[in-house]
């Protein structure tokens, strides 16, 4: 069997690379090693556990769905006109991804908070946000918006604005364009920023415990759940962490750009 | 858990490094000798240890104390991976009891804490007793179970013989103190000093099932300390009456 | 009038107007950066001019004085270019039912509507394909199908041959020369077979103006840009296929290579050849791969380096020393020679 030959790497680039990999991966041996596998089943389907992880599952679902909602119309606008204040506007939205999730919460506690800037308005329509699941979504939803906004920008500005002109010239009108043109081609980079978006949701642990309280079943989600686990329990603690860790590994896979760009 | 070999190995070398410039020399007498305390201490006494920490550096020239405040189990669980630190101050007696292989001197109690309610300065849910943080209309914001303010916030609910209706179990103290003081939740549960510290940020309330749940902090010395003089030094000063007055400031109420 | 066009594109420096009468096929010649691509962005609603009007049957697509500017997909106009541009993401009879579906008809007549120009521009049996499993040519009849499934009251093609191998850009110009007839269509074009094939009217444009308008075969015989010239330049001759060869209508045989579909014997052909493929020579010194036709110099042209010998219906480019050699002058009579493989022949049906 013959197989293409790269032209070659320069071979102490192999030693960072390797250093870098064994970084990355050690800490997961090191969280396999610690488990209790003998508890592990049990740990793992205690009734907190069960609560947190069903819990990290709907929020994560919804705040995805509201991603896909917002983020879709949000990349499309940016990558599709020019407005005065677009690199900006830009960079605003890429703020929760550089932001400490902290400083998010503290954000979303101003805005939605019983005394924030909407929390008079919120009291009027007799919705009660804090501590509840609304504000768990909301935090999550905030940090993971930008994954999906930029990998679905990257995505339609890749694919470009040809086959959309040629839509319309064949008389199909803007919204026609949009659902049968431009998101059927983008599909691939709209289903990894979705996986990226609800794998971010699912890690999400800053913002909530800031701006969503931790109850159980209510707000606290899988990582508060672990973050707390760690004070009496820490063998629940790593075995959660790792149900946390094989599931990103999962959605990493799923999402992995080779498989969803051609 | 036995701390890693490593560790005790590389303290070995250090303190016999140490113990040549340090032979002939008092722990009072340290002049021109420039030292380091390093002082691991629960997170409610950040405000206590860091004025008592100047008041020691003041009579100890050349002393100079460091301190690193958190939740008494990160405490433990970094004392434990080797962390160097020489003198340790719990915020309960479990988390002391933990470090029992590592101590380097029996544990003294210095100081205790009782719960207090706070509500916002206006308090709007018009909370007045222990009863209100079981109504299930007001959002009430204590610690979870699982840590000590919120074993003792189950402890004082079962002396008044309610079941509280919490919105929100925090991790700390300072969660629910923060909580409350934002105005997001309309009660909580934190220690008297707490809601001392927070001042004008929130309205404390005190009520008599607080005897219930006295919480103790003890103080330890650590076997590895490279200076076992210097952590006597500061344990003791903790207990004696200058640094009593700091804790009877703070609003800590003496040890039982 | 079916289509009028006026417009002005500063930044470009397009200045062009021009008419096209119902069922006319109008090609627009010229080079590159000539303005030809920005004369389509416009009248496709792709771009939007300082000033200008646009009118499609009777209807305003566009007019700056009064603030109408139609979008695209209402103009009724459809854009075909280089690249067939199918959706990757649909079938090829989705591709070309997009056009019907857009406008609103269900999805059965659709897919009736996409069946039946897939059979026109033979493709019939590649509906369930994808786009990407369709050779170059077979996308772009694709393309042309779905243009015209759209049923536009203009059709725009943008070079639609360039991208296409030689081979197979016969092929295609039939296919359109059957579909394009009747309909208005604007063809932008590099090639004078184009024009010549498919074309009623030439319109050459250079450096954004509008410089000739005509019956192409007017146009390409008295060249007054020096684009038309040059395009002129290429030699064609009409004639009938014997099976082997050309027979022209004064019996000569012409010897070429077939591009494109194979002609029956007895179908009109057209031969056509560069006029720097064509040797100049004083007696018939033709050997068999050649072709040597007798004719008598009428003009002599300068072209560049090169100079331009014409008779009464071919022209050859030869060297002004060859010029010389040969003493050639208006009256002179000799023979023009071509290798057979400089003559591609094509079916004219």
């Amino acid at each position: 069997m013959s197989r293409p030959r790269s032209t070659g790497l320069p071979r102490w680039v192999y030693v960072p690379a390797g250093l870098g990999a064994a970084f990355v991966l050690l800490p997961l041996v090191a969280i396999v090693l610690k488990v209790d596998w003998a508890n592990f089943g049990s740990l793992i389907t205690s009734e907190s556990s069960r609560d947190a992880l069903s819990l990290s599952l709907r929020t994560s679902t919804a705040s995805t769905v509201l991603c896909v909602l917002i983020g879709v119309p949000m990349a499309t606008v940016l990558a599709r006109t020019t407005f005065p204040g677009q690199a900006v506007a830009r960079s605003l939205v890429l703020l929760p991804l550089v932001l400490p999730p902290v400083v998010g919460g503290l954000a979303l506690l101003y805005t939605f908070g019983r005394r924030g800037l909407l929390g008079h308005t919120l009291e009027v329509l007799d919705l009660q946000i804090a501590f509840s699941t609304i504000a768990v979504v909301l935090a999550q939803t905030f940090v993971a918006l930008p994954f999906l906004v930029v990998s679905l920008e990257g995505s339609l500005r890749t694919a470009g604005d040809q086959y959309e002109r040629v839509a319309a010239t064949l008389g199909a009108g803007p919204t026609t364009v949009f659902r049968r043109v431009t998101l059927p081609l983008v599909l691939p980079g709209l289903l990894a920023g979705a996986v990226l978006s609800f794998a971010r949701a699912m890690g999400e642990f800053g913002a909530t415990i800031t701006f969503a309280g931790s109850l159980q079943g209510v707000t606290r989600t899988l990582p508060l759940e672990i973050y707390l686990q760690r004070e009496s329990d820490p063998d629940a603690a790593v075995a959660l962490a790792l149900v946390l860790v094989v599931f990103a590994v999962v959605v990493i896979t799923i999402a992995r750009p080779d498989r969803t760009t051609r | 858990m036995t701390p890693p070999r490593r560790s005790r190995v590389l303290a070995l070398v250090a303190a016999t490094a140490l113990a040549v410039p340090l032979a002939g020399c008092g722990a009072e007498d340290t002049k021109g000798s420039d030292q380091t305390l390093t002082v691991y201490a629960a997170a409610s006494l950040t405000g206590t240890f860091t004025e008592l920490g100047q008041q020691f550096e003041a009579t100890h020239p050349g002393v100079t104390v460091s301190f690193s405040f958190g939740g008494s189990s990160d405490l433990v669980s970094q004392i434990q991976g080797g962390a160097p630190a020489d003198v340790f101050a719990s915020a309960d007696l479990k988390n002391m009891d933990k470090l029992s292989a590592d101590q380097g001197s029996t544990p003294v109690a210095f100081a205790s804490n009782t719960l207090e309610i706070v509500t916002p300065p206006d308090n709007p849910g018009k909370v007045d007793s222990l009863d209100d943080l079981a109504d299930q209309d007001l959002a009430i914001a204590v610690c979870a179970p699982e840590v000590p303010c919120g074993s003792a916030a189950a402890t004082v609910a079962a002396a008044a013989g309610i079941t509280l209706a919490p919105d929100t179990e925090e991790q700390s103290v300072k969660d629910v103190l923060a909580k409350v003081s934002s105005g997001e939740a309309d009660a909580g549960l934190v220690y008297v000093t707490d809601a001392r510290a927070a001042g004008a940020g929130v309205n404390g309330i005190t009520f008599p099932e607080s005897a219930s749940a006295v919480n103790v902090y003890p103080i330890t010395t650590l076997k590895d300390s490279k200076n076992p003089d210097l952590a006597a030094a500061f344990m003791a000063f903790v207990s004696s009456t200058e640094g009593q007055a700091v804790f009877a400031a703070a609003g800590f109420a003496p040890a039982p | 009038m079916s289509f009028t066009f006026s417009a002005e594109v500063a930044d470009r420096d397009v200045v062009a107007a021009f008419e096209i009468a119902p069922g006319e096929t109008v090609a627009l010649l010229g080079p590159n950066g000539a303005g030809k691509s920005t004369v389509l962005a416009v009248a496709a609603g792709l771009l939007a001019p300082e000033t200008g009007r646009v009118v499609l049957d009777g209807r305003d697509l566009l007019d700056t004085a009064r603030g109408i500017d139609v979008r695209p997909h209402r103009r009724e106009v459809a854009l075909l270019a280089q690249d067939p541009l199918l959706f990757p993401h649909l079938s090829v009879r989705e591709n070309v039912a997009f056009g019907p579906r857009s406008r609103g008809q269900g999805r059965r007549p659709a897919r009736a509507r996409a069946t039946d120009w897939l059979e026109q521009v033979g493709l019939a049996d590649l509906g369930e394909r994808s786009p990407a499993q369709l050779s170059g040519g077979q996308a772009q009849r694709a393309a042309v199908a779905r243009a015209l499934a759209a049923e536009p009251r203009l059709l725009l093609l943008d070079e639609p041959m360039a991208a296409l191998d030689v081979a197979v850009a016969p092929a295609l110009r039939q296919t359109l020369r059957r579909v394009l007839a009747e309909r208005t269509t604007l063809l932008v074009t590099h090639d004078v077979l184009d024009a010549l094939l498919l074309a009623d009217r030439v319109i050459v444009m250079e450096g954004g103006r509008i410089v000739e308008d005509g019956p192409t075969r007017d146009v390409l015989a008295r060249p007054r840009s020096s684009f038309a010239a040059q395009l002129a330049g290429l030699n064609l001759a009409a004639g009938t296929w014997t099976g082997t060869h050309v027979q022209l209508a004064d019996g000569t045989a012409l010897h070429g290579i077939v591009a494109g579909p194979q002609p029956a014997a007895g179908e009109q052909v057209v031969a056509s050849f560069r006029p720097r493929s064509v040797a100049v020579h004083l007696d018939d010194a033709a050997g068999s791969p050649r072709n040597s036709f007798p004719v008598v110099v009428t003009d002599l042209e300068p072209l560049g380096d090169l100079i331009r010998v014409r008779s009464e219906h071919l022209s050859a480019d030869i060297t002004a020393p060859a010029v010389a050699d040969l003493d050639l002058v208006p009256g002179t009579p000799a023979h023009f020679v071509v290798k057979a493989t400089e003559i591609a022949v094509y079916r004219l049906t």
